[in-house]
């Protein structure tokens, strides 16, 4: 009975609404904007921030990330001789220092950059050589496509070997034949051991240890081969630079040593590092940073579309205000022939809710569709997530009935002499 | 309050009928300003089963005020009202909607139909609120709409309709519940004259198969339909003509 009352009610309502169809279309399009904003905005900054929780993981949870970094006061003395070397970094001293310092150290990972040609018979490429271990590849997984990867012989026999990218080989034209063959980088030849994927961090804040245009060769090797000093030349001036290492990647044993363990390797290189020549970065802290700016960025889209839901409610409000107005007759009828002024809020109250979850679905339609075209047109990542559409129907429904009632108890007491004589 | 209602019917001479509606000594004072209206003076009447009246009087009489208070759409100052011999006169406004819900029946001068709903929905809209079931309701509304004759225009809108017309699908909402009694505020006062005519014949045998109805009316002509005549006078009973009989 109760159920068939309800029902019976908002058909009531729907009829009603659909009497002034333009209206209550006008009416609902606060509500639709209000909520496809919610639902639209949620869904780029979920996918945003996806893709950078993601790429931190990728740097993994219970690593530590030491890079070299010019210090500042090199920089700005530019004035100084174009032929002098400045030197600063990680030094090779520091990976078993760290290895010393600290039993939490599972693995750690050097990385020494040099920027080489490399050759495969006709075909050029610029490449990125990293100097390292074979712990690169436990860190930085990475699927193999072809070959092997580096082995920890390789470094102690400083072996020439070198591992390709799946970027790298292609613009070499490598392909599983290539194996085995001989690639040459600066002067040097090297046997082409094994081809691994490549994750391009395309546009993202984090920078990911890997890049496409790397080559892999052993630490030791490189570090022979090539030296420390790197000679560069731009725009016509030219910068020599001393770098031992260029990264230090930390493995810890657990997660809750991530951070002390950071603390302490920043203490311990400072005693060496007179200059501010190198920079830790955790991505775990990246990872708890990268949450809270989603949580803040929730908190500033939910008041934006706070605001935008409240001004759509007023709409309603100040619509149903002015259909109760003009309804007042008919509220005097019902309440002269019997209706109890509960009956009356009812048949108000629905008639706002009707509305506005009408516009909480075409705006979660709204919302559903502008982040696709977003992801079709300029490839962001977006996620429409099932709490963002659920919560943007509750809330639609909600500002129904908040800013419903007041409309509604506006109409239920009405004087019925009153409203009867209205005209 | 039975005992009461009953010994007063006597006195009216009319015990073979028992009394539906009973005002007693009831006033009603509207602030104006800083004085005081008394639109009723203290009016005791018994209204009879069956019985048709005419409640006439100039404007300012309190014929208005006593329809109002009679329909239960307002409460007295002081005094009683005992409809079926409940007094109604102190209760709450939920209350009053029930027993204007199923003991009273409304007939406008301006018929006060809803627009937008049709002739069906018009006079199923007292059943909606009594909670009746769509099939029960859709036949009583077709036994009360051929009753009225206008068993052919119930999926007609009020606008479609002519004057006369509108006020049958009235009296046919007014009808749909079986009230106790139907209250008539100038039932006539929108309709030429042999429409009246036609409405006014149509109140004449619904009281003749029994209906109470009480009606307001400024006209002298239409009042001849009723039994009986109450003529009310600065807020008091002037005086009441003709028999119950």
């Amino acid at each position: 009975m109760k159920r068939i009352r309800a029902f019976r009610n908002i058909k009531l309502g729907i009829k009603t609404l659909m009497l002034h169809k333009l209206r209550s279309f006008l009416t609902m399009l606060g509500v639709v904007f209000g909520v496809g904003s919610v639902v639209a905005m949620l869904a780029v900054g979920e996918g945003a921030s996806k893709e950078a929780l993601e790429e931190i993981r990728k740097l993994g949870s219970t690593n530590i990330i030491v890079s070299s970094i010019k210090p500042v006061e090199d920089e700005s003395s530019g004035t100084r001789s174009p032929f002098s070397v400045s030197s600063y970094g990680l030094l090779y001293e520091d990976e078993q220092r760290a290895r010393d310092a600290f039993s939490q150290i599972e693995r750690i990972v050097p990385a020494k950059v040099v920027r080489e040609e490399g050759r495969l018979g006709e075909r050029k490429l610029d490449l990125r050589v990293i100097g390292t271990t074979a712990g690169w590849f436990d860190l930085v997984r990475r699927q193999l496509i072809a070959g092997r990867t580096m082995a920890a012989c390789d470094n102690e026999e400083r072996n020439n070997v070198v591992v390709l990218t799946e970027y790298g080989a292609r613009r070499l034209l490598a392909t599983e034949r290539t194996i085995g063959q001989h690639l040459r980088i600066g002067g040097e030849y090297y046997e082409v051991i094994g081809i691994v994927r490549s994750e391009s961090g395309q546009g993202g804040a984090i920078q990911t240890p890997d890049q496409a245009i790397d080559a892999y060769i052993p630490v030791l090797l490189a570090r022979e081969r090539y030296g420390d000093y790197q000679t560069e030349i731009t725009s016509g001036s030219m910068t020599r630079e001393s770098v031992e290492l260029h990264q230090l990647i930390i493995q810890v044993d657990r997660s809750t040593h991530v951070e002390s363990v950071a603390a302490g390797i920043d203490r311990m290189l400072r005693k060496f590092h007179a200059k501010n020549d190198y920079r830790i970065s955790v991505p775990l802290a990246l990872l708890r940073q990268a949450e809270s700016t989603k949580r803040t960025f929730n908190v500033v889209l939910g008041s934006i579309a706070g605001i935008s839901l409240l001004v759509g409610g007023i709409g309603i409000m100040n619509i149903m205000l002015a259909s109760v107005t003009e309804r007042t007759r008919e509220i005097g009828i019902r309440r002269a022939i019997g209706a109890k002024r509960r009956q009356i809020i009812v048949q108000f109250l629905i008639e706002t809710v009707v509305l506005s979850t009408a516009g909480g679905l075409v705006g979660v339609s709204l919302g559903m569709l502008i982040p696709w075209l977003i992801t079709q047109l300029a490839g962001m990542p977006t996620m429409v997530t099932a709490y963002s559409v659920a919560l943007a129907l509750g809330i639609s429904m909600s500002v129904g009935i908040v800013f419903g009632i007041y409309p509604a108890r506006h109409a239920a007491n009405l004087d019925p002499i009153e409203a009867l004589r209205h005209e | 309050m039975i005992d009461a209602a009953s010994s007063t019917a006597a006195k009216d001479d009319s015990l073979v009928r028992p009394v539906v509606g009973r005002l007693e000594e009831v006033t009603k004072v509207y602030p104006m300003g800083a004085t005081e209206v008394h639109a009723l003076a203290g009016v005791t009447v018994s209204f009879e089963k069956g019985s048709f009246w005419a409640i006439m009087g100039p404007s300012g009489s309190g014929k208005s005020t006593m329809l109002n208070l009679l329909g239960c759409l307002d409460r007295p100052t002081s005094g009683r009202y005992l409809i079926e011999g409940r007094d109604v006169a102190r209760l709450d406004d939920n209350a009053l909607s029930e027993i204007r819900l199923r003991h009273l029946g409304f007939i406008f001068q301006s018929f006060n139909l809803i627009p937008q709903l049709t002739v069906r929905e018009n006079i199923e809209l007292p059943l909606f609120y009594l909670d009746w079931d769509v099939d029960a309701s859709a036949e009583r509304a077709e036994v009360v709409a051929e009753r009225v004759g206008l068993t052919d225009r119930l999926e007609h809108r009020p606008a479609e309709l002519s004057g006369g017309q509108q006020q049958r699908v009235a009296i046919a909402r007014a009808l749909a519940t079986d009230p106790s009694i139907l209250l008539a505020d100038e039932p006539t006062g929108n309709l030429d004259s042999a429409t009246s005519v036609q409405i006014m014949e149509l109140l004449g045998e619904l009281n003749a198969q029994g209906r109470t109805i009480l009606m307001v009316t400024h006209e002298p002509s239409l009042a001849n339909y009723a039994q009986r005549r109450l003529h009310m006078s600065d807020g008091l009973i002037e005086r009441i003509e003709g028999d119950s009989a």
